[in-house]
């Protein structure tokens, strides 16, 4: 029993993480039908952003000094300034490789996110050329992300269920569920979200009817990869090692997720997050974890050989 | 006598043999790794093009199917290392299980191929280049946690059988195939599928199937090209087969222009030759593929030939009769 | 069971709470040319799609020369002898003409994938075969001279004999034409409908077409259905229809009719 909760509180924590990244993947895909297949990269660069901002800041670089509430006020800063560095990234990504694109055959931008894929991935491995204030590109080896709120395991669950756990995963859990939270809220009560479903329904309509494409799409990516940042951060609180490849896995099975929650949903995203995070943790805790990744792939044939739609996708027919 | 167009067939590799024979004895040694990479390089990137290009359907798995020929190939040579047929000279014996061994490499390829292209072709092109990058992810994975095959170091000390011969062949014969392949029936009907897949359908192709074989024999030729290496690096490990492989095989054919077999020959020895300079620095290296790649995207998609041949030009093509008596006939 | 080239029995196309298409019937034999008209909408294409296997019928039955159809793929389908024409031209763009056509001759090459591989004589022959055949459509269609040329620079008219020659190529007992019409000038029409009253003849066709062009359709049609909203509406002969005031009002709606003196009054019958 204990083991199966302990598997529940990790499958929520990776499953968070999961629909977070999805979530971008997702909504780009609504709007532009199009895989950014440099979005896990994203979620990266929010990690690192962090880092740098904590250096920069000076904040849990020599250890956590400050107390228990200016620890939290310290996190969610970096967090926010990840988050809009991010977003920052992600607008740049869209409005000069992807737009120019946008009338052209649907493989010209999936060649193109590639290679912003790459651009980033190895981008961040060469050596680094300025050293001061920061270190910046960050080479290959793996950098330790700063503890910005001290880790304090929660004896209470340990003592009542045997689950360890600790403060970060709950702050972690916390402020995922908010993100999403507040998601939903934006794609299904204000305008914003009314104009991104409109052009993730049919965008020349969307444009005729006098809702800003350019600018909806833009805000979208601006939105999902502010989310992929602050996953970014939330994994990188509890596993401090960074490096410039540590996105590619997890953006690859994020998009399993979306897939499986039926791409283009938003809370299909969600969904589908939190269920592989949970079937890989229970799956890989009670069989051979050594085939951990290969879950995430194994779920993505099943999906795309039963049910190619996912969870909450709706199928469509091309009209001929 | 009706046999006599297959004889003819083999023509092109009974005349390049001696040819890349004396190439290779004749090339200096320090160039001699390059050109079989280019030789190799080329094996890859046409037998991708069958896929990407002729079919239009974007496959991102092609190093998984290169492991599964490498580490075949490497298996049987292993195995039959200080075997000789005993009528045969020993150098010719090696050559022999050497051919066997491409042979086979070819065969468990190709099966690899129909399993993952069966369940993944019914999907549309996004997905497809997804799913293709899992099954090599998850290819490499597997083989990663297998004892018989080394695991995470691989096989080592594996014989040195890759000549210029054998590579320039194996280089000669993906063209041919794919020269021959797209001259024909069965090629027009990949590129029906490519340019419309609704239409093509309603005209009596079976697009599905027809994109499943196009993967089989694409899937083969990889894996001809893994044993390819292997036997020229005598080694055989997975790091060798990532994802990054298969992306730069997938830049050698965007530059050269998808659907040109031209294009990626030339393509392929641009930048196998052009970027081996910067070998050792695989970040930069990558770097400038990924420039490359958002360049050629935003300013020419088409790449080097778009979908030309070398053989389209004018010169080559025969004289044509004119036009028959009524070529304008009318209701 | 009969001769009958084409037998749609009853067939309905479901999409969601969606009728598009309401117990469709339709009974073709050799050498017929039925036109299918009714307004934007009417589910004139979602027949066509029906029958040919690009949609799955959700209720009823399409027999080819007596062999249940639906539930086939479409290639399948094309093999039993249905060809089609699209009304978006659906060209191979980036192929010659004569590609084009050749591509409709696919499924009768009996020569493999192993035959291109070692070019065979089988494989030979066979190309000498498709060759000489596609050329031949290719001339029938007044298109001999375009053989080289890239489909997508065809000016439009010859685009749609194009797509003709090839649905043509595929050698089918049934040829549906989906407004094959459409952008051309009157001449053009003109000469559309001796072709396609030649085709007919030449080949021993069944020909069902969509039109929108009323004098081209009912020129060049034996008979016709008329189809409104999915339901079929009315069926005969061209005089026949030209004169039923359903017909006249699914097309121009009700305050012409009244202005004619034509409504229906409810539950009544037409003048």
């Amino acid at each position: 029993m204990t083991e199966f909760l302990q598997h529940l509180a990790n499958g929520l924590s990776v499953g968070s993480i999961y629909a977070l990244i999805a979530l971008g993947y997702t909504m780009v895909y609504g709007v532009l039908k199009l895989i950014n297949f440099a979005h896990g990269d994203v979620y990266m660069v929010g990690a690192f952003a962090g880092f740098y901002l904590a250096q920069v800041a000076g904040i849990g670089v020599y250890g956590v000094e400050a107390s228990g509430g200016a620890q939290l006020l310290h996190a969610i800063l970096v967090t926010l300034g990840a988050m809009a560095i991010c977003g920052l990234l992600g607008y740049t990504i869209e409005r000069f490789a992807y737009r120019p694109l946008r009338h052209r055959a649907r493989l010209t931008s999936l060649i193109t996110a590639i290679g912003v894929s790459l651009l980033l991935e190895y981008g961040f491995q060469l050596k680094p050329w300025i050293t001061s204030p920061i270190e910046f590109p960050p080479g290959p080896t793996f950098r330790v992300f700063p503890t910005l709120v001290e880790r304090v395991p929660l004896e209470g669950a340990e003592r009542a269920v045997g689950v360890s756990l600790s403060n970060l995963d709950v702050y972690g859990l916390l402020v995922a569920v908010i993100l999403m939270v507040v998601l939903q809220w934006i794609v299904y009560r204000t305008k914003f979200g009314t104009a991104m479903r409109a052009v993730s329904f049919d965008w020349q309509t969307a444009g005729l009817m006098g809702i800003p494409v350019n600018r909806v799409i833009s805000w979208t990516f601006v939105l999902g990869s502010a989310l992929a940042a602050a996953a970014g951060i939330i994994q990188a609180t509890s596993r401090p090692k960074i490096e410039p490849l540590f996105g590619l896995m997890p953006g690859l099975k994020a998009f399993v997720a979306a897939v499986l929650g039926g791409i283009g949903s938003v809370p299909g995203a969600m969904v589908g997050g939190l269920v592989l995070g949970l079937a890989e943790e229970y799956v890989a805790g009670y069989t051979d974890s050594s085939y951990r990744d290969a879950i995430a792939f194994s779920v993505l044939i099943l999906v795309l050989l039963v049910r190619p739609s996912g969870l909450f996708g709706r199928v469509t027919q091309e009209k001929v | 006598m009706r046999a006599w167009p297959v004889v003819k067939s083999f023509l092109p590799f009974l005349i390049g043999a001696p040819l890349f024979w004396v190439f290779g004895e004749w090339l200096p040694g320090a160039w001699n790794l390059i050109f079989l990479t280019v030789f190799v390089n080329i094996v890859l990137a046409v037998s991708l093009n069958v896929v990407n290009g002729f079919t239009g359907q974007f496959s991102l798995g092609h190093a998984g199917f290169m492991a599964v020929g490498a580490y075949t190939a490497a298996k049987i040579t292993q195995s039959m290392e200080g075997v000789q047929l005993s009528f045969l000279p020993a150098y010719a014996s090696d050559h022999v299980v050497f051919a066997l061994a491409l042979a086979a490499s070819m065969a468990t390829a190709a099966l690899a191929g129909l399993l993952v292209g069966l369940p993944s072709l019914r999907l549309r092109g996004d997905y497809l280049a997804i799913v293709t990058l899992g099954f090599g992810e998850i290819i490499r994975s597997i083989i990663e946690n297998m004892k018989a095959l080394g695991q995470a170091t691989g096989l080592s000390g594996l014989p040195p059988r890759t000549t210029m011969t054998w590579a320039g062949l194996c280089a000669l014969g993906t063209i041919v195939m794919a020269r021959r392949l797209a001259t024909s029936t069965q090629g027009r009907a990949l590129f029906a599928i490519r340019d419309d897949e609704v239409a093509a359908e309603a005209m009596g192709v079976d697009t599905t199937g027809y994109k499943v074989r196009a993967f089989v024999i694409s899937s083969a030729f990889a894996g001809l090209g893994g044993a390819l290496v292997a036997h020229a690096i005598m080694l055989c490990t997975p790091k060798m087969f990532t994802f990054v492989r298969s992306i730069e095989v997938v830049i050698m054919i965007v530059l050269g222009g998808l659907g040109s077999i031209t294009g990626s020959v030339v393509a392929a020895v641009v930048l196998t030759v052009g970027l081996e300079s910067l070998r050792e620095f695989q970040s930069f290296r990558m770097v400038a593929y990924a420039f490359l790649l958002i360049v050629l995207m935003l300013t020419r998609p088409q790449g080097l030939f778009g979908t030309h041949e070398l053989w389209d030009l004018r010169i080559f093509k025969k004289r044509r009769a004119p036009a028959p008596a009524g070529a304008k006939e009318a209701p | 069971m009969s001769a009958a080239t084409l037998e749609v029995k009853q067939v309905t196309m479901r999409f969601g709470g969606l009728k598009a298409l309401a117990e469709f019937d339709l009974t073709m034999m050799p050498g017929e040319l039925v036109g299918l008209i009714g307004p934007n909408g009417a589910g004139k294409t979602t027949a066509f799609n029906a029958i040919t296997g690009v949609y799955q019928p959700t209720e009823g039955d399409v027999l080819v020369a007596g062999e249940r159809v639906n539930g086939l793929k479409p290639h399948q389908i094309c093999v039993k002898g249905v060809a089609r024409t699209f009304q978006n031209i659906r060209l191979f763009k980036q192929l010659s003409a004569l590609d084009n056509v050749r591509i409709a001759c696919h499924a009768s090459c009996k020569a493999g994938f192993v035959d291109t591989l070692f070019q065979t004589a089988h494989h030979e022959d066979e190309e000498r075969r498709i060759l000489a055949r596609a050329e031949e459509f290719l001339v029938v269609m007044g298109l001999g001279h375009r053989r080289d040329e890239l489909s997508r620079n065809l000016p439009y008219g010859e685009q749609r004999r194009l797509e003709i020659a090839r649905a043509l190529a595929t050698g089918p007992k049934v040829l549906c034409l989906d407004e094959p019409a459409a952008g051309m000038n009157s001449a053009e029409k003109v000469e559309l409908m001796k072709l396609i009253r030649s085709i007919r003849d030449r080949f021993g066709l069944s020909i069902l077409v969509i039109e929108h062009d009323m004098k081209l359709v009912m020129g060049v049609s034996e008979r016709l259905i008329v189809l409104d909203h999915g339901v079929t509406i009315a069926r005969g002969k061209p005089e026949e229809i030209r004169r039923n005031p359903k017909v006249i009002e699914a097309y121009l709606g009700d305050a012409y009719l009244e202005e004619k003196h034509m409504a229906v009054p409810a539950g009544g019958e037409a003048p």
